[in-house]
């Protein structure tokens, strides 16, 4: 499950002191605050900026090139549905587009209710119990147009 | 107690195998039964998980693909004592996908507790650590070096050179970095030794340190692999425990520590430079060389960079002696390769075995053929950068010369196989957005050329001039191979290409110039 909480620059803090003792503290740092957060914000930014006597332009720089970090919210949860080659053989596509319908959204879209965030992923490493999906941090293999309705439910609740 | 091996890896995980941990352990407690339940690693024959064992007078009895919901039923059938069952498979020893393999880097994967020190070192663990730390340096560096042991991330660079320079760089301090990213598609091996044998990688990373003088370990461990991230963390934290791991690795007067590091979903830190980036805190894009990784690594220090199963693979190669694994393989590929298997393939999951199988045996004998049970057509090797291979490839020997001399790549040694429904022309597609989603933009052969590609073969699938079109990718495919900073660019031709020259009747049957060099 993804939290929205609101941003609380005192926690804020206490996940860049648990971890800015490491070497190279900045994307631990990141995934900290997005895993308490939900996204890594501007004001996340700006703290963690100036926390690491970086720039926020560095920061900016890379939260923005990895996948996994998000500037804005998400829905309550992430489903990240994979594309890559071994799911594309085992029928992927025809599941991802089921999913799709079932959902009413397209890849990289929120359902209106905020509750769903579709995502494509490549790859799981279950290329041989393909096609495969992960659910915030649940994963799920041999994926079928009959599993899909339960998935959706399961991630709508 | 009689054990009942559950397992623990993702494979088993992804189809309800914790679910299925449960009702046993609830069962067990309900009827007061004298079971054991232990989480293990995967066997490899994924198509068979959840694959669930159990201790009898007779040997392990396995019984597979188990679904939730079964276990009650199960337990009454007498499984618990190896009974007769729809889903007895029998002892995995003697099952012929398991039988066909020379299990050397995976030999406990899926046999021990995983987690469980004693059971490591009760089969064979820490064994080559102790010789290391026995032997000295310079000749483990020897011993990894007559092995003939190439790094398996994909360059296939000889691992006793890489590890000889980082020994006589000079540096404040050394790296060993595990690269666990595994983001080639069609790959697991790193994720299911890291989840059925992780102090296999921990003994691994400690004899790199042994011979190199480095103190300091890392995993870069790939976020998309949880179940890994949570095994690999616990494992070393016990490693530390047991004195395996810190100030005095074994009691010796060797220091070193590990710290697993998540990635964080970009494909490229796969790449070692970028990774070393990454790992540093920055954007992972690819560094320019010189200077080498061993030369000038993580923070500018001698780095040690090499692939989990690369590393894993050295405590047997310590223990067992450098000749042993010589004498297995072929040409300049020795010792043995975990195939990975996947995609529309009847028996996919890992077959690990000396260098040199053709890829037919692979495919069609030991994978079945496809799951669908239609003809295959054409099998992708090495990930999304490695070529596509026809039928009348098959007699291709697994082994890197053999491959490059077709045009293709062993990679990490996935495979995955697709079946004659494929349209090569939409995988052509594919391998051009794929780059283009995942390059670091650092140089415009790949920025640029991946999204041409991209939309240059989009026409051509929409029938719009597909002769000329065909051409332009063809150049493009040229400016990228050879004009790219790495291989993310430099490969992404391999499949396209392959796609092009192999299969030319997916593309609007227009005669191919390629197809006819
Ligand atoms: C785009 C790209 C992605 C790569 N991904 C990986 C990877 O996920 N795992 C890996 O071990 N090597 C990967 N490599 C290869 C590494 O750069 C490097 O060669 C390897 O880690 C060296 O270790 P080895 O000598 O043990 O193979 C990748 C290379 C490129 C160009
Ligand atoms: S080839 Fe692509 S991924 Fe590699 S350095 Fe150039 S832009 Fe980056
Ligand atoms: S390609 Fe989908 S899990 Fe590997």
């Amino acid at each position: 499950m993804v939290f929205q909480a609101r941003y609380d620059e005192a926690e804020a803090a206490e996940i860049i002191g648990e971890h800015r003792h490491l070497e190279g503290p900045l994307l631990p740092i990141l995934h900290g605050i997005q895993e308490r957060f939900g996204h890594v914000s501007e004001e996340a930014v700006r703290q963690v900026a100036a926390a690491l006597n970086l720039t926020r332009a560095e920061v900016h720089g890379v939260v923005t090139f990895y996948h996994d970090f998000r500037k804005a919210p998400a829905g309550r949860h992430v489903l990240k549905v994979c594309r890559a080659e071994a799911c594309q053989a085992a029928g992927g596509d025809a599941i991802a587009g089921a999913i799709e319908t079932a959902l009413g959204v397209k890849f990289g879209e929120t359902t209106p209710d905020g509750q769903v965030t579709l995502e494509a992923v490549y790859c799981l490493g279950l290329c041989a119990t393909a096609p495969s999906a992960m659910l915030d941090r649940r994963i799920v293999g041999r994926l079928s147009e009959a599993k899909i309705g339960a998935l959706v439910e399961e991630a709508r609740l | 107690m009689t054990k009942l091996f559950i397992p623990l890896d993702s494979f088993a995980v992804a189809c309800g195998a914790d679910t299925i941990a449960e009702e046993f352990k609830r069962l067990v407690a309900d009827r007061k039964l004298s079971i054991e339940i232990v989480r293990n690693g995967s066997r490899g024959m994924a198509w068979l998980e959840p694959m669930i064992e159990v201790e009898t007078p007779d040997g392990r009895i396995a019984y597979g693909p188990i679904e939730p919901g079964e276990a009650e039923t199960l337990v009454d059938a007498g499984v618990l004592s190896g009974a007769g069952h729809e889903k007895r498979i029998g002892k995995v020893e003697e099952h012929p996908f398991f039988r066909a393999q020379t299990r050397h880097t995976f030999k406990r994967c899926g046999i021990t507790d995983p987690l469980s020190l004693d059971d490591y070192k009760a089969h064979g663990g820490l064994k080559g650590l102790e010789r290391a730390i026995g032997i000295g340096a310079e000749t483990v560096i020897a011993e990894v070096t007559d092995s003939g042991l190439r790094g398996r991330g994909g360059a296939g660079f000889p691992t006793g050179i890489k590890w000889k320079t980082v020994a006589e760089a000079k540096g404040a301090r050394k790296y060993i970095v595990a690269n666990a990213d595994e983001g080639d598609s069609g790959t697991f091996a790193d994720r299911m030794i890291m989840e059925g044998d992780p102090y296999c990688l921990i003994e691994g990373m400690a004899i790199a340190g042994v011979a190199t003088g480095a103190t300091k370990g890392y995993i870069y461990l790939r976020s998309e692999y949880p179940v890994a991230i949570d095994v690999m963390r616990e494992a070393i934290s016990r490693a530390h425990q047991a004195g395996v791991l810190g100030a005095s690795v074994l009691g010796s007067a060797h220091v070193f520590d590990i710290e697993v590091r998540v990635g964080a979903g970009a494909y490229v830190c796969g790449e070692e430079t970028s990774l070393l980036d990454s790992l540093e805190g920055k954007r992972g894009q690819v560094r320019f060389k010189p200077p080498l990784p061993a030369i000038q690594g993580l923070f500018g220090m001698p780095t040690v960079i090499n692939n989990v199963i690369t590393l894993a693979s050295t405590p047997e190669i310590l223990s067992a002696g450098a000749a042993a694994y010589k004498d297995m393989g072929m040409g300049r590929s020795r010792g043995t390769i975990p195939i990975q298997l996947g995609g529309n393939v009847r028996h996919g999951g890992l077959f690990e075995a000396p260098f040199g199988m053709t890829l037919g045996e692979i495919v069609n004998e030991i994978g079945g053929g496809t799951a669908s049970g239609r003809p295959v057509r054409a099998v992708q090797v090495g990930g999304p950068l490695g070529a596509y291979f026809p039928v009348s490839l098959f007699d291709t020997p697994f082994d890197y010369e053999a491959f490059a001399a077709k045009d293709g790549l062993i990679g990490h040694a996935g495979i995955v196989v697709f079946d004659d429904t494929v349209d090569m022309m939409a995988q052509a597609k594919f391998a051009f957005e794929f780059c283009a989603i995942e390059s670091c933009g650092k140089c415009t052969p790949c920025r640029v050329g991946a999204v041409r590609g991209y939309e240059t073969v989009k026409k051509i699938i929409d029938g719009e001039h597909p002769a000329e079109n065909l051409v332009l990718v063809e150049d493009l495919c040229n400016t990228m191979k050879f004009g790219s900073l790495c291989a993310l660019g430099g490969f992404t031709p391999y499949p396209v290409m392959s796609a092009i020259r192999h299969f030319p009747e997916d593309f609007h049957g227009e005669p191919m110039r390629v197809a006819a060099e």
